[in-house]
């Protein structure tokens, strides 16, 4: 049985700090006994005692400390406890991790990474179950990164600590913590065909006619990647609707490439984000896509899936309409294909 | 002791009067794009308290610290250069006046947000046991920001090697500092567990020796510390500002305590001659070097 993703990156934070002494983490309620809000960090600070920083609840000054080490040649990680508070560590991100490489003429680098749950189906109300990851990106001099259940996401820590390219503001879900990592055999997961591109932050694609013979091309991230399966399970049985699903863990810079072969192959695209809808990653996905003359520019059918503009309500009636889910990725490519 | 360095102190300080006064004159002229913010009055903080650090300690600044960067590193021609958006400026003119790194020394132009920055920077080098400490530069105006007491908590909490210096210089851009800062600025420190000080002063010679007992505790005990210095900014917050809002009685009251005066008058006059026909020099020939290097081009 494979590890669940929880598990994966506890395992990636472990191998982190047993191969680089200046990797040290930072954040609330993260030492033993209770080893952080979701447990990520358990028994870290049992293990590595002087490198498990617990801090009072100060999330800009917690990003301001993590750029501060990085300076220093330290490998800070640092949790925020929510994705919904990283409007707390904007300045930081944003007016000095970001700046500083470029803007001090790349006499310095802050190779720090920030690492953060997001995502909501689980009640918790309007501020802590957003997917605020849009906020961040197009930064400059900023990466970031969002694992989905089918890439090991604590593998892609770990590489992303270690490779101290930073700084990385690194995306996880809270509703993968559970799930387990889909480990691929002979190059297929379940009924789908993998392709993996790219060797840092890899863009997987799937396929279930083996890239032969898709309608559509679906571009997703994250945590929403299992409500797209799902759908596109269901489309595949129900409807006959094949779809390519490209699955890009590199938001922004995002790479254009992988999915540019994809359009070109089917012709539509759907994009699907847990997000809410308007600025979204989605929007950058289209345009991009569509200004970059592929698949056939204006004449491409586009559709996007996300989540309405409202707070999340708390009610599960609430949430349930207001974020995106499978029916409404079903009833988008649907309408997309049978146009 | 501190007496024997006057003449260097003064120099410094000399050097950052004229290069302040300097920029005026080029934007007087066109030569100059942006905005800058003069540290003019100010010099005997920067000047004092960069000549107690030991050369591996390191320095965050803000938006208005010519002063700092160039008592820390005398660097003259790399800050204009940097200022004219030259190639060979500090950053190669991808940072400008409030944006610099080198010589152990950044600052950006967000208020309060190094702050943090300088507490991170204090934590690795404690970690790392290097018996360096950091020097933090606010102003009267940052105590506004809330990063700073998150900081001092944390510094406090985890007994970092951190000094942060406030320049009390009276005005947060126009607002006087009784305006926006209630009650006790040490005060505000101490309820952390945070030792403070504070001192009202524009001598040079007076500012260095407390700085040297600062420093020097700050380093031999890991703790932070939190130093008020009561300055006066003379020039207005940047190069638009024609002080409207303050009185002239008060511009001359606080010009009889202008550091440059209460340090050359205590020079021989030959040699303060010397020391300010020296810098004049200085300044013409980074200008001429600054001028003669290409514009800033490279992304």
């Amino acid at each position: 049985m494979s590890l669940t993703c929880g598990q994966s990156i506890q395992q990636g934070l472990l191998q982190a700090m047993m191969t680089d002494p200046r990797v040290h983490l930072l954040g609330e309620d993260l030492r033993d006994p209770y080893g952080g809000a979701f447990k990520m960090t358990k028994g870290l600070s049992t293990r590595f005692p002087e490198r498990v920083h617990n801090t009072p609840i100060s999330e800009a000054t917690l990003a301001g400390l993590g750029i501060g080490m990085a300076l220093r040649g330290l490998r800070p990680v640092v949790e925020i406890m929510f994705g919904d508070f990283i409007t707390l560590i904007a300045d930081q991100l944003i007016n000095n991790a970001g700046k500083f490489a470029w803007m001090y003429n790349d006499q310095v680098s802050v190779p720090l990474v920030v690492r953060t749950p997001m995502g909501g189906r689980r009640g918790y109300g309007a501020t802590h179950s957003q997917c605020l990851e849009k906020l961040y990106l197009g930064v400059p001099g900023l990466l970031v990164i969002a694992p989905s259940y089918l890439h090991d996401p604590g593998a892609l820590l770990c590489q992303t600590i270690l490779a101290g390219k930073g700084p990385v503001l690194f995306i996880e879900h809270k509703g993968d913590y559970g799930r387990r990592v889909a480990a691929p055999e002979a190059g297929m997961i379940g009924c789908w065909h993998l392709r993996r591109g790219g060797t840092f932050c890899p863009t997987l694609s799937l396929s279930a006619t083996a890239f032969r013979d898709d309608q559509l091309t679906v571009v997703t991230y994250g945590g929403m990647v299992p409500v797209v399966l799902e759908a596109l399970e269901r489309l595949l049985l129900e409807e006959e609707v094949t779809a390519e699903i490209v699955i890009p863990s590199l938001l922004a810079p995002l790479d254009p490439q992988p999915l540019q072969a994809s359009l070109k192959r089917t012709g539509r695209l759907l994009v699907a984000e847990e997000g809410t809808l308007t600025a979204g990653w989605g929007a950058e996905v289209v345009a991009t896509l569509l200004s970059a003359g592929s698949g056939g520019g204006g004449a491409v059918p586009v559709a996007r899936v996300a989540a309405r503009d409202l707070p999340i309500g708390s009610a599960p009636t609430l949430e349930n309409r207001i974020l995106p889910g499978v029916a409404d990725v079903v009833a988008a490519a649907l309408a997309l294909t049978r146009n | 002791m501190s007496e024997q360095e006057l003449p260097r102190l003064y120099e410094q300080m000399v050097l950052i009067r004229g290069f302040e006064r300097m920029l005026e004159d080029l934007f007087r002229r066109n030569l100059l794009f942006g905005t800058t913010h003069s540290c003019a009055g100010q010099e005997a903080a920067a000047v004092g308290l960069m000549a107690a650090l030991a050369p591996g300690d390191l320095v965050t600044g803000h938006h208005r610290s010519h002063g700092h960067y160039l008592a820390r590193t005398d660097d003259v021609t790399g800050l204009l250069a940097e200022i004219m958006g030259r190639q060979g400026g500090v950053v190669g003119g991808r940072g400008g006046s409030q944006h610099l790194c080198g010589g152990g020394f950044i600052s950006n132009g967000i208020q309060g947000s190094m702050v943090p920055v300088a507490t991170g920077m204090a934590l690795a080098e404690k970690i790392a046991g290097s018996g360096r400490i950091v020097v933090c530069c606010i102003g009267d105006g940052t105590l506004g920001q809330g990063v700073v007491y998150e900081s001092l908590n944390i510094a406090a909490l985890w007994s970092l090697p951190l000094l942060i210096v406030v320049e009390n210089n009276q005005y947060a851009m126009s607002s006087p500092v009784a305006r926006t800062v209630a009650g006790s600025m040490t005060a505000r420190a101490q309820a952390f567990g945070v030792e403070a000080a504070e001192i009202t002063s524009n001598d040079v010679v007076q500012l260095l020796t407390q700085a040297r007992d600062v420093v020097a505790q700050v380093r031999q005990a890991c703790r932070p510390f939190f130093w008020v210095i009561h300055t006066y900014r003379q020039a207005g917050h940047s190069k638009s500002d024609d002080c409207c809002y303050r009185t002239r009685a008060e511009e001359t009251r606080w010009g009889l305590q202008d550091p440059l005066l209460l340090a050359g008058s205590q020079l021989d006059p030959p040699l303060k001659e010397t020391i300010d026909q020296r810098c004049a020099r200085r300044l013409q020939e980074s200008l001429a070097a600054a001028q003669g290097m290409p514009m800033a081009e490279a992304l």
